[in-house]
């Protein structure tokens, strides 16, 4: 950029008019956001990311997968890191467990388990995911694991019990959803081997850009796993196709043979034959 | 959900008909006009979903019928030694014993309607050939592997959700989300969100079939009306011999009879299970929320005991 800046430079006098014209359709663009009734972005719609953030936040080329037999299929896509400042703060013990998840990665990873994603991975899975929004609450539906949260939006309150999906109390600031998430279990945050501890605090921000983009940010704070809070952030977009709708993805089945297989009668019956106890 | 609900005493349905007629101009609002079903809710009731046969065609009991009904319903029973139950968890003390919880009162005999003897219609011969050869594959192979055992143990989805969305043993809370476009009924148990879109006519997107249909819903007036097709071909319904086609169709009716109720009302057409379409309806009662997480899946103890059991029990020789 700044070597054709200075190849073709802009005339001194058209600069500040071109700011202004910016200026001018940035405002535009705000006007023209969908809203409910009450005057908020209308944040309705079907929304997935489109990036590679679930195979690793952090930058990463494009590699080997963790099942080579599935050959070009299961090869890891490359992409950018998304984290804010590029690297995730782990503190040492943390970052040790991190490179022990990776060597696992094929058979820990709970989305190899089809286990709940929790927050704030849910959202860049690669599967989308469906906002609804309400006079009141808004309701959050991922296709992934049948996956399901409720923004409460006036019962703020401490987690009442810790879950997958964890609690979320939301409020907006200006045009921007903010949802405190807590109470959430221990999770992955990726697939390979990014994690955070039950003990997170996740701010997410959701900022409509147009109506077919939201800029989403999120903020984790966990003093058990992170030297400091950090934040990633992306895009996301939205399913314009007619009739779009979430379809399922019950995976408890594709994780049966990896969780239960080993309990099967022919596991047994091969195990016999090895000349092993069942 | 709260454990310390009392069921409360609510009118017959007959009387809440008129009650939803009378009301009409009071009933909550959303701001784009339509009567808001939002909420969180129990269907759990002391109403079965079949007629007791002596019964006949008599939809209602007495208020002394009705209120000894509820006396058996509300009694804890001691569990036979030696039986599954008995070695099941407690229920109460998880708050799921259906007297811990709040409870839909009614006088009716029977969730279903039609036919008018409150019975299921017989099933069809293809349906019970069909059930007798799964039953046979179950009695031989049905320890040999995860997939062969229910769909429910495995936490993929209870027959209870329909749709229709039924009442079933504990756990019978349904949370309902809206916007202009969708409505949302999830249910507690197993957490299934089924997000359905509300159109002037039916979608015409060529969809896989899924687990609870696809469905689409329209307003009649202030009743919303969701219809559903395209069955996973999997399910077995309640009460049903085999599991439902995959072009079967649900009809379902949700209308606001006041700030604590809603009616459900809902007809299923599967002339591969049934000789006939059979109709039923309940009440769904507010209750205050929120609906925790149900995770089944991720909590399932119950599949890897059973398979690990059974593989204990070929070890010494025998068959589970």
């Amino acid at each position: 950029m700044l070597q054709r800046s200075s190849a073709h430079p802009t005339p001194g006098l058209l600069r500040p008019l071109g700011v202004a014209l910016l200026l001018v359709s940035a405002n535009v663009a705000a006007q023209e956001l969908p809203r409910t009734a009450d005057g908020k972005p209308d944040l309705n719609g079907i929304w997935q990311v489109m990036n590679t953030a679930n195979w690793n936040l952090e930058a990463h080329s494009a590699t080997q997968g963790a099942t080579e037999i599935l050959g070009a299929i299961g090869a890891v896509p490359p992409g950018p890191s998304v984290v804010k400042g590029g690297h995730i703060p782990y503190l040492p013990e943390a970052k040790a467990q991190k490179e022990q998840n990776f060597q696992n990665r094929r058979t820990e990873d709970p989305e190899a388990k089809c286990y709940m994603p929790g927050l704030p991975r849910a959202t860049y899975m690669p599967y989308p995911f469906q906002i609804v929004q309400s006079d009141g609450d808004l309701m959050m539906v991922y296709q992934f694991a049948g996956a399901v949260r409720t923004i409460n939006m006036s019962n703020h309150q401490p987690a009442p019990v810790d879950s997958w999906m964890g609690w979320s109390n939301g409020h907006w600031e200006g045009d921007t959803l903010v949802i405190e998430v807590t109470g959430l279990n221990a999770n992955w945050l990726d697939r390979s081997g990014n994690f955070a501890s039950e003990q997170r605090r996740v701010i997410e921000r959701y900022t409509m850009l147009n109506p077919y983009v939201i800029s989403y940010e999120a903020t984790i704070e966990d003093p058990t796993v992170f030297s400091e809070p950090w934040t990633l952030s992306m895009p996301l977009y939205k399913h314009v196709e007619e009739e779009a709708r979430l379809l399922d993805f019950k995976c408890a089945e594709f994780a049966e043979e990896l969780l239960y297989g080993h309990l099967s009668k022919d596991a047994a019956a091969r195990s016999n034959a090895a000349g092993e106890q069942p | 959900m709260n454990a310390s609900f009392p069921y409360r005493t609510l009118s017959t349905i007959a009387l809440l008909s008129s009650a939803l007629a009378a009301a009409a101009d009071e009933l909550p609002r959303t701001s784009w006009g339509t009567p808001s079903l939002q909420g969180y809710y129990t269907n759990a009731t002391i109403v079965p979903l079949e007629r007791p046969v002596d019964l006949g065609e008599r939809e209602f009991l007495t208020e002394e019928e009705a209120q000894a009904r509820l006396e058996r319903a509300m009694t804890v029973t001691e569990t036979q030694p030696g039986t599954e139950a008995d070695v099941h968890y407690q229920f109460d003390d998880y708050g799921m014993a259906r007297a811990q919880n709040q409870t839909v009162f009614s006088h009716r005999s029977s969730i279903i309607t039609s036919p008018k003897n409150g019975r299921l219609p017989p099933a069809t011969p293809e349906a019970l050939a069909r059930g007798q050869e799964i039953r046979a594959w179950r009695a031989e192979h049905g320890f040999d592997s995860a997939k062969e055992r229910s769909l429910s143990e495995r936490c993929i989805i209870w027959a209870h959700e329909g749709p229709p969305l039924l009442p079933t043993g504990y756990n019978n809370h349904v949370q309902i989300m809206e916007s202009k476009n969708h409505i949302v009924i999830m249910s507690e148990m197993i957490h299934d969100a089924r997000v359905i879109p509300i159109r002037d006519s039916a979608p015409t997107a060529v969809l896989p079939p899924q687990w609870q249909g696809s469905s689409w819903g329209r307003w009649e007036g202030d009743t919303l009306v969701i219809e559903t097709t395209g069955f996973s071909g999997r399910v077995t319904p309640t009460g049903a011999a085999a599991p439902m086609a995959v072009d079967a169709k649900v009809v379902e009716r949700i209308s606001r009879i006041d700030a604590e109720t809603l009616k459900y009302e809902f007809t299923v057409n599967d002339p591969t299970l049934w000789e006939a379409p059979w109709s039923g309806d309940y009440v769904m009662q507010a209750v205050e929320g929120p609906v925790f997480e149900y995770a089944c899946h991720e909590g399932n103890y119950g599949l890897p005991n059973n398979l690990s059991g059974a593989r204990a029990i070929e070890a010494k020789g025998g068959k589970p």
